[in-house]
């Protein structure tokens, strides 16, 4: 098959490899109808995370037609599915309670000493990212294998189109549990610091769980249009000192919740701390430690803090005495998708949740580099590139 | 003998303890027939009660579908089996291991017979834990082939037996809870070199 790989910094290409089998009976082989580049995906491209081996698969927002299932599955030859980018087993207690980032069981056995070294215990697998995550090849290829597909993938019914449903895989029940974790009270003001796809999707959220006012916050004007295409109110923090508009803008108090969904983009591990040992003082790599502590500090007493935003090792200068004194309250995690999937498939069959208005760019899987360097290059238009494997190469 | 651990002690298990080698000998003290100088412990959470986990581990030929470096396991009679294990540079070590102490549902207690090359005694330990399942406890007392250096080689290679010991248990459990073992390959040949 034809798939995505990885090869080095800014170096992944399109290479025939072997098509994925069965191997345990819960199994199901997709193939592959839609997959997306994810911002994170970026810190792939751009190197910054370990344990990266040449000819790894990308790609972990995907759905496709089932094409072969192995001997336990409850899925059927022919259904479509979108595939929930964590990796759970059902069985485990974590599953048990709807944690289904928290999998006991989603990490092949070697793969979870990383985890437990670092954070005290290995979390779920994910898919197309790095070793460390369990080196599950990924979706940006014609085929996939997907573990445990009794419990991941959820049907879509016929006559939904990918475009509708794709983002059901990660980033729209990632925007929505970190709506969910700000707690959000009707009459609230929420900010959102980040209008990326989990900002533009927290937006929605938001205002969806009762939110009055939804103050989106980023520099790329045209994510900041999106964010009011959704009722938000928007602050460009290159031309306008954010605190201090915040706190105009609420009368003195504060957002009642704030929402950090710029963090380090990356699904996992090591990247800021891969960031602070080698010293990188690039303009992002400070903007992204400054937004959960400017959430903190501008957030109101008694207030609440939500960090979908990624976060791997150690961050500096964390402002923990604000955090004490004020009595926040801060909620995180790696998204549980297979618990939202259903709820949000329902928002987005009612026309609840909007979801197709992120995608940008359009291509053909043979295409996919060149759809890594446009949104590695200009993240203001480029917003989503959805990538489809039947699609025919672009004409140059 | 060297020292021990004089009570009172803390309530910690053995294998935390801070003064390695008296521990070693505090836990040799309560196995029955124990070889091995060092000691390792690791406990496991399982969502299934005790008594399947127990059969399940009870039956020794079933030990080799989730230790890995378990090659097979021969049942010689009603306490006494047969081991064949890789070592580091696709050598195999065999020993015989005898049950010292059986608690049907509860616990199992083996040792090496005598001569074996990789000696080693310990306790695992099924413990109802309600609707969270079964609480698996493993305390393995072992002397780790050729001294300090084979320990490195060995760990090099990933044969180190308390390495061994916490993969080995995760598979147990991936097993009991999901009916399979989690693997990142994508073809069956890639599954087999993993194993190899």
């Amino acid at each position: 098959m034809r798939a995505l790989t990885w090869h080095g910094k800014h170096d992944v290409r399109v290479d025939t490899v072997d098509d994925p089998e069965i191997l345990n009976a819960r199994d199901v082989i997709i193939k592959v109808t839609a997959t997306a580049i994810c911002g994170s995906d970026l810190h792939l491209y751009d190197g910054y995370i370990p344990t990266m081996q040449a000819g790894d698969i990308l790609g972990h927002e995907f759905m496709g037609e089932v094409v072969e299932v192995g001997a336990k599955s409850t899925l059927k030859k022919g259904q479509r599915v979108v595939v929930p980018f964590t990796i759970a087993c059902g069985s485990c207690y974590h599953c048990g309670k709807h944690q289904y980032s928290a999998c006991d069981n989603g990490l092949p056995a070697d793969n979870q000493d990383i985890g437990q070294e670092m954070y005290g215990m290995p979390m779920s697998g994910l898919f197309g990212y790095s070793h460390l995550t369990g080196g599950y090849a990924g979706g940006q290829a014609e085929f996939v294998r997907v573990p445990f597909s009794d419990v991941g993938p959820i049907v879509i019914p016929d006559g939904v189109p990918d475009e509708q449903v794709l983002f059901l895989s990660d980033i729209l029940p990632t925007g929505w549990m970190a709506a969910e974790n700000a707690q959000i009270e009707p009459g609230d003001t929420v900010a959102v610091w980040g209008c990326g796809p989990v900002g533009l999707f927290a937006v929605q959220s938001a205002f969806l769980m009762g939110a009055e006012r939804v103050i989106a916050i980023d520099h790329f004007p045209h994510r900041l249009e999106l964010a009011k295409r959704f009722g938000a109110e928007t602050i460009n923090y290159e031309e306008t000192a954010t605190y201090e508009a915040l706190m105009l803008m609420t009368g003195g108090i504060g957002p009642d919740a704030v929402i950090d969904a710029v963090g380090l983009e990356a699904h996992g591990f090591f990247v800021d701390n891969v960031i602070d040992q080698i010293k990188a003082s690039t303009f992002l790599g400070t903007d992204r430690t400054h937004s959960i502590r400017q959430a903190i500090i501008a957030c109101r007493k008694g207030g609440r803090v939500s960090m979908p935003a990624v976060y791997g090792g150690f961050v500096d200068k964390f402002p923990l005495g604000a955090f004490m004194e004020k009595g926040l309250t801060l909620k995180t995690g790696q998204t549980h998708v297979q618990h939202y999937m259903p709820g949000l498939l329902n928002a987005i069959m009612e026309g609840k949740i909007d979801t197709t208005f992120l995608i940008s760019h359009t291509l053909g899987l043979e295409d996919a580099p060149n759809g890594y360097k446009m949104f590695h290059d200009n993240q203001n238009e480029v917003t989503k590139v959805v990538l489809k494997p039947g699609l025919a190469l672009a004409a140059e | 003998m060297g020292d021990t651990l004089d009570p009172p002690r803390d309530d910690a298990p053995l294998a935390t303890s801070k003064h390695a080698s008296a521990a070693v000998e505090t836990a040799a003290g309560t196995l029955s027939d124990a070889k091995g100088g060092t000691l390792t412990a690791r406990a496991v959470t399982i969502n299934r009660p005790p008594h399947e986990l127990y059969a399940y581990w009870r039956d020794f030929t079933n030990l080799a579908s989730f230790m890995d470096n378990v090659e097979r396991v021969d049942v010689l009679d009603s306490q006494r089996s047969h081991w064949v294990v890789k070592a580091p540079g696709g050598k195999t070590v065999e020993w015989d291991s005898r049950i010292t102490e059986e608690i049907e549902g509860e616990a199992i207690g083996w040792t090496s017979e005598e001569g074996a090359e990789v000696p080693n005694s310990g306790r695992v330990e099924f413990k109802d834990a309600g609707a969270r399942g079964t609480v698996v406890t493993a305390t393995i007392l072992y002397d780790p082939p050729a001294g300090f250096i084979g320990k490195v080689v060995a760990k090099m290679f990933q044969r180190e037996p308390a390495i061994q010991a916490r993969r080995d248990l995760r598979r147990f459990k991936q097993l009991m809870e999901t009916g399979e073992i989690a693997t990142s390959s994508r073809t069956r040949a890639q599954l087999e070199e993993e194993k190899n």
